[in-house]
């Protein structure tokens, strides 16, 4: 009844299918299952009706058959007819109990016919590809071309009314869903290594579709089954009370609910009994298949479904220390003070950003640096509220701005703030414009958000913003969609963007990592133009020295988390005092020098979620000792404006400035 | 724009002819003589021969699809005769009244299903999407025409508000009003498992957009957040839920055929039962395939707005 949900079962599977299951996910996957409380329901229920229409043979039922006239349409609870009697005087409990035997193996038989035969299909066409899969998934297209039901119709037009032809045609009905779900698989598996292999290893077609790919396609096929039974059961049904499924005296469901409808107005209940059957078998199937799919889905286990909230969730302690409460004094156009972000999925917490504090001046570019998975974006997306919630929660620290704590403003302050006084440029610049508007009607808006404006009006700004940005022929390119530009095209309407309401302070994440190495110069140098002419102040968000070392006064290291050195970007870059600020520099190829000290880190970023107790670079640390492992190490001032967490800053900042002597 | 549409169009013939063809041999291998069916079992083997030659039924099948087809495009699709009037009269006229329960049960489910579904996920885990998640489960779940039954007793004979059946009003009879009070049940029955459908297909496509980087944009560059949900993440959601709807034009298309029975609707699904009971083959082919074609239809319009709302799709 509803081949419109055909499409969702289709993503589910092929995402489950990334991580196999192994026995240890199986069991998290029943507990999963079980969790789900509706699922757990139509368990129960669903193994209720199966086990009863499994035992009906040997229940102490009537002869669902047995008419007896004299007792025709007993209203339930009448003493020997439980549920009544419908007009032939005929138990109604008995025929209930064998209908539902005959709709619930009808249905599983039309799953396991269709089952094997698009399966089958599925399998050879995306296994063999090329011709064949074309013709195979045309004639599928074709079947799809057909509604639903007309075509299951149809087909019993053509072999005639009866129980099993019913079946076939609701088979044949379903058999495009599984073809094209198993395909779709098929189609990624036919040329992974394992299929390669056995290829290469001598392996019949045959052997191979069987023994390799067949058991990687199984829970997309069993997944197709749960979400389409339901549907094969209503569509028997469906058949049977237009009187063109089972025929009399074999009754399943949709034969008692068609009979039952002759006699509908004297005695309602036989109809009522027969359609909360049939409503009962479906849900709990339905309620099982869902259930079924979210577990298999990762996506819904690690709260990714979650839907972000406009402002990120903020649970700081009522009381702060007063470093992080006291309104920093001191010309800034934005200062941090002790910010924690973490991601919380269930028992497990993620500190994305521990403790970071720094300060941005009126005018300043201040670089922020560190690996991907280092905080530095969560930082960033956490100065207004826009890491997203749920999993995200900022559980303590200020971000002070002209003398008020943003994280505490109403959210329409908060809201005016975004994109007015202060503006993001954020990475992949594709991604971050809305795909379906133009470039100028998306300017028009950031322009219109913060200033009343008429359309014409703001239009007019923003084809003179794309002007300033250096977009040629700007008024017609106002007119592209995004994906009609250039990546660096787009990349400076974020730029024109931000630059939108005249803001202070923009907030630029990578705005160049995505971009070519020429294009990028091109827009650092813009930036940097922008920034002077405008006298904005600039937090540039990358993991490249190279880029801060030519944009940024200062810089700020991250790493797990923290801010591990801060500092003026010159005296940094001379002498680092982190070890980590250290190697990182030196990842930096040097340009014309003839030699490329491209020096990689030996190991890994620890896990955000097991932070090992001291330094989080202690594993990674050349210099670690003991007492690097154990407690808290706090910023170490190791000269004006410079600190690093780090118990051997000095030495490791003198190290560096004789070793660059030398 | 144009050349997309144009594009389209072009593409309708391949689909429309292959339709023809497995209308035509679906029906072809019907087992059993249609001549002797039409005559009855004390036909003489002479008459039925003389019938077969008649119909054209001792050529060839394929030469048999040729004469078909050729009669198709002139417009003749036979003579029913079980109704003994040309097969194409019955069942656009039938058709005509299983367009009126279509169409108002396809834009019911959109309204309401949209509408339920952007709810669901504004208000995500709150009461008001867990009230549309179980309707909409309860929704998917119902056999329709058990519905159909259920909203009759209650409003029908119960209540006495709305007629159970008797649509005369494509006959001649009746004014529009009376066609709506006769509308509403069944169409209301149609549309309750597509509602369904689009509703939980509305609610994972919102929910999934909203999750986008263009959606934190939206936020960071300080629009309202009305405006984030309404407008940007709306828009984006449609790209996926449009062809949805597309599909349920199917479905209420074929769904009809239970909800006519019920409410006895004088429409196409109603009649091609009969004709399966009466074994009136061409009456039976003609009605699959113009259903088939208008669905076909229906999919290029989902397409060419497809494409208005997604401009990407052109190229």
């Amino acid at each position: 009844m509803k081949p419109a949900a055909a499409p969702a079962p289709v993503e589910a599977p092929v995402d489950a299918l990334d991580a196999p299951p192994r026995k240890r996910e199986r069991r998290s996957f029943l507990r999963l299952l079980l969790r789900n409380r509706l699922a757990g329901v139509g368990l129960v229920v669903l193994s209720a009706i199966v086990a009863v229409a499994i035992l009906a043979p040997i229940l102490p039922l009537a002869d669902p058959n047995a008419t007896a006239p004299a007792n025709r349409l007993l209203p339930p609870l009448t003493p020997g007819h439980l549920l009544g009697t419908d007009e032939l005087g005929r138990d109604l409990l008995s025929r209930l109990v064998w209908g539902t035997r005959l709709s619930l193996s009808m249905g599983v038989a039309a799953t396991l016919v269709a089952a094997l035969v698009g399966s089958t299909i599925g399998l050879v066409a995306g296994y063999a590809g090329g011709r064949l899969d074309n013709a195979l998934m045309r004639s599928i297209d074709m079947l799809m071309a057909f509604p639903y039901i007309l075509l299951a119709l149809a087909i019993v037009a053509v072999l005639g009314p009866g129980l099993l032809n019913a079946l076939y045609a609701v088979a044949v009905v379903n058999i495009p869903f599984f073809a094209r779900n198993i395909r779709g698989v098929t189609v990624g598996l036919a040329h992974k290594d394992f299929v390669e292999s056995a290829r290469l290893a001598g392996m019949g077609h045959g052997r191979i579709l069987v023994s390799e790919i067949l058991p990687n396609v199984m829970p997309v096929i069993v997944i197709t089954m749960s979400t389409t039974v339901g549907w094969m059961i209503l569509e028997t049904a469906g058949l049977s009370f237009l009187g063109l499924g089972s025929q009399p005296p074999q009754a399943d469901l949709g034969s008692i609910l068609g009979e039952g409808r002759k006699v509908m107005l004297t005695a309602p209940h036989v109809t009522t009994i027969a359609g909360v059957t049939i409503f009962l078998v479906v849900m709990s199937i339905n309620l099982v298949g869902d259930g079924v799919r979210d577990a298999l889905d990762p996506r819904l286990s690690a709260g990714a479904l979650a839907r972000p909230s406009a402002v990120t969730r903020i649970a700081r302690p009522k009381s702060e220390g007063a470093d992080a409460a006291a309104a920093p004094t001191g010309d800034h156009a934005l200062a941090v003070r002790r910010l924690s972000t973490r991601f919380e999925i269930g028992a497990r917490v993620l500190r994305a950003v521990e403790d970071v504090s720094f300060t941005i001046r009126r005018g300043e570019c201040l670089g922020l640096v560190g690996e991907s998975g280092s905080g530095k974006s969560v930082t960033a997306l956490s100065l207004l509220g826009l890491v997203p919630s749920p999993p995200g929660v900022i559980r303590s620290g200020r971000v002070w701005r002209a003398g008020e704590d943003v994280l505490s403003l109403p959210r329409e302050k908060l809201r005016a703030l975004r994109g007015g006084r202060v503006s993001y440029i954020f990475q992949d610049p594709l991604g971050t414009l809305h795909p379906l508007f133009s470039v100028g009607d998306q300017l028009v808006e950031a322009i219109r958000a913060h200033r009343p404006a008429s359309h014409a009006e703001a239009w007019t700004q923003a084809v003179a913003l794309l002007e300033r940005v250096r977009i040629p022929a700007a008024a017609d390119r106002a007119e592209a969609l995004p994906h009609e530009l250039s990546g660096g095209m787009r990349q400076r309407v974020a730029i024109a963007m931000a630059l939108a309401n005249e803001p202070d302070l923009i907030i630029a994440d990578e705005p160049t990592t995505a971009l070519d190495v020429t294009v990028q110069a091109q827009i650092l140098a813009l930036l940097d133009e922008l920034r002077r002419e405008h006298g904005l102040a600039l937090l540039f968000i990358t993991h490249d020295f190279g880029v801060v070392s030519q944009l940024c006064d200062r810089v700020a290291v991250m790493y797990a988390g923290r801010i591990v050195e801060e500092g003026p970007t010159a005296e940094v870059l001379a002498a680092p005092a982190h070890p980590y600020t250290r190697r990182l520099i030196a990842c930096v190829p040097i340009l014309g020098s003839g030699r490329r000290a491209l020096d990689a880190i030996p190991g890994l970023p620890p896990a955000v979620d097991a932070l090992p107790d001291g330094c989080a670079f202690a594993p990674r640390c050349p210099r670690a000792t003991g007492a690097c492992r154990e407690g808290e190490i706090p910023p170490i001032s190791v000269a004006d404006g410079r600190a690093a967490r780090c118990l051997y800053a000095g030495e490791v900042m003198r190290e560096a400035r004789e070793g660059s002597a030398a | 724009m144009h050349l997309y549409i144009a594009k389209r169009v072009a593409a309708l013939v391949p689909i429309l002819f292959g339709l023809t063809l497995i209308v035509f041999f679906i029906m072809a291998l019907i087992p059993g003589d249609p001549a002797l069916a039409i005559l009855g079992a004390y036909a003489t083997p002479d008459n039925v021969a003389r019938l077969n030659a008649q119909l054209g039924l001792d050529q060839p099948l394929p030469v048999q699809y040729v004469t078909w087809l050729t009669n198709l495009l002139q417009g003749d699709l036979g003579r029913s005769y079980s109704l003994n009037r040309p097969v194409l009269d019955e069942v656009l006229e039938r058709f005509s009244a299983t367009a009126i329960l279509a169409g108002a049960a396809l834009v019911l489910c959109t309204i309401f299903g949209l509408l339920a579904g952007i709810v669901s996920a504004v208000r995500q885990y709150g009461l008001a999407d867990k009230a549309v998640t179980l309707a909409v489960l309860v929704g998917i779940s119902m056999p329709s025409f058990w519905l159909g039954l259920l909203l009759i007793l209650l409003f029908a004979v119960e209540l006495r508000w709305l007629p159970a059946s008797g649509m005369y009003a494509i006959y001649g009879g009746g004014d529009l009003p009376d066609l709506l009070r006769h509308l509403i049940l069944p169409a209301v029955t149609l549309a309750a498992v597509a509602t369904g459908v689009v509703a939980r297909l509305t609610r994972s496509a919102m929910l999934e957009v909203l999750r986008q980087d263009y959606i934190r944009t939206a936020r960071a560059k300080g629009l309202p957040e009305r405006r984030v949900i309404y407008v940007h993440a709306f828009k984006a959601a449609l790209v996926s839920i449009i062809p949805v709807i597309g599909i349920q034009a199917g479905f209420v298309l074929g769904g009809a055929v239970y909800i006519e029975t019920v409410f006895q609707w004088p429409g196409i699904g109603r009649m091609l039962v009969q004709a399966i009971s009466t074994r009136d083959i061409l009456l039976v082919q003609g009605g699959v395939l113009v259903v088939a074609a208008s669905y076909v239809l229906i999919n290029l319009l989902v397409d060419v707005l497809q494409s208005l709302v997604d401009p990407r799709v052109k190229t």
